[in-house]
């Protein structure tokens, strides 16, 4: 009954426009930022900066980067933690 | 104070130049004057897209080099008042112009004309900065297909960094019955992607594939589908608010009918 429905209506839900239409924007999301690399390379040092408050990490070994699997774009950073901070002292005094 | 536009689209085929013709008669036909340039350099077709292919003497890079005055390469339209083409070199390629000799020749054609539509090559490589460099307005030509889509996207970006901010859409040869189906991205869909400012919508239409045989434009075509689109979107560039026009002509009887099997 749906589907006459459907059909008498003019919709039809199963199209292939909505591959397209999520192929498109994963194909997007990498052209968007292979366009500024000026853009990682902020959200790097900011999270230099902000990691940094809590951990001692390495800085020169530290990677940023996006990566694809499947469906989906994931950002990766991998970060060498050299040592702990002593936070209760520190944190309180700022 | 006149306007220079640019008509863009990164990927080939999708009708910048088809747009930029119809564009140009339509501001035409409402009274304006108005100057096309073809600045395709080695590809050019605006000319044969407005029928003037038999009369070019001069071109753009003649004016360039200093080989001609300006009003010389300028080919009056006999059925336009006040419309004129700067035809593109046809012998020559994109390294025979720079940007800043084609922001001087915009700013010289504004003395004179109250429009200046600019016809892009394809591409993104140095025909396409010659073509932005003295715009003022971009308006960005795309297909309801992926790789028109995400053309669009890249030219929307390189556009913003040359500050060519606010881009406007035309969204071009939209098959109202695929979009229905769910087999075509609509004009939603697409805005969605873009993030841009919609100017119009033209539905495919095969009465465009006539006009250009016979070296007009679809505008002047009181009954194509195609042409009221454009005339539209002439008046939307203009400032005026004109709602977008109904492109699905299937009423839900026809769609009852189909159903039945009468059509």
């Amino acid at each position: 009954m749906f589907e006459f429905l459907a059909k008498l209506f003019g919709k039809d839900s199963g199209g292939s426009k909505n591959i397209a239409k999520e192929r498109l924007r994963l194909v997007l999301v990498h052209d968007r930022t292979s366009v500024s690399p000026e853009l990682l390379h902020l959200l790097k040092n900011e999270l230099i900066k902000v990691i940094s408050t809590y951990l001692e990490i390495d800085e020169q070994a530290l990677e940023v980067f996006l990566e694809t699997s499947d469906n989906q774009v994931a950002l990766v950073a991998n970060i060498p933690v050299r040592g702990m901070k002593r936070l209760n002292g520190e944190l309180a005094s700022t | 104070m006149g306007e220079v536009i640019v008509i863009t689209s990164g990927k080939g085929g999708v009708g910048k130049t088809t747009t930029t013709a119809n564009l140009g008669t339509g501001l035409a036909s409402m009274g304006h004057q108005v100057v096309l340039i073809d600045a395709d350099i080695g590809l050019r077709n605006l000319d044969v897209l407005l029928g003037l292919e038999n009369r070019i003497v001069y071109d753009l890079t003649d004016v360039i080099d200093g080989k001609c005055r300006l009003r010389q390469a300028l080919i009056k339209d006999k059925r336009y008042e006040g419309l004129y083409l700067l035809p593109a070199a046809q012998t020559k390629d994109k390294t025979a112009v720079n940007p800043d000799q084609m922001k001087q020749l915009c700013e010289d054609l504004l003395k004179e004309f109250e429009y200046v539509l600019i016809d892009c090559p394809a591409g993104i490589e140095q025909g396409f900065r010659n073509a932005v460099a003295g715009a003022q307005k971009a308006i960005v030509v795309t297909t309801p297909e992926m790789s028109a889509v995400r053309d669009a996207d890249r030219v929307i970006g390189l556009l913003e960094a040359s500050e060519l901010r606010k881009p406007a859409l035309i969204i071009n040869r939209l098959r109202p019955k695929m979009v229905r189906h769910g087999d075509m991205m609509s004009m939603e869909d697409i805005i969605d992607i873009l993030a841009i400012e919609l100017l119009g919508i033209i539905p495919e239409d095969e009465m465009v594939v006539i006009s250009t045989n016979k070296g007009e434009t679809v505008l002047s075509d009181e009954r194509a589908k195609s042409g009221q689109a454009f005339r539209n979107i002439v008046r939307r560039l203009k400032g005026e608010n004109v709602p977008l026009m109904e492109l699905d002509g299937d009423g839900l009887l026809t769609r009852l009918r189909r159903f039945i099997g009468l059509k």
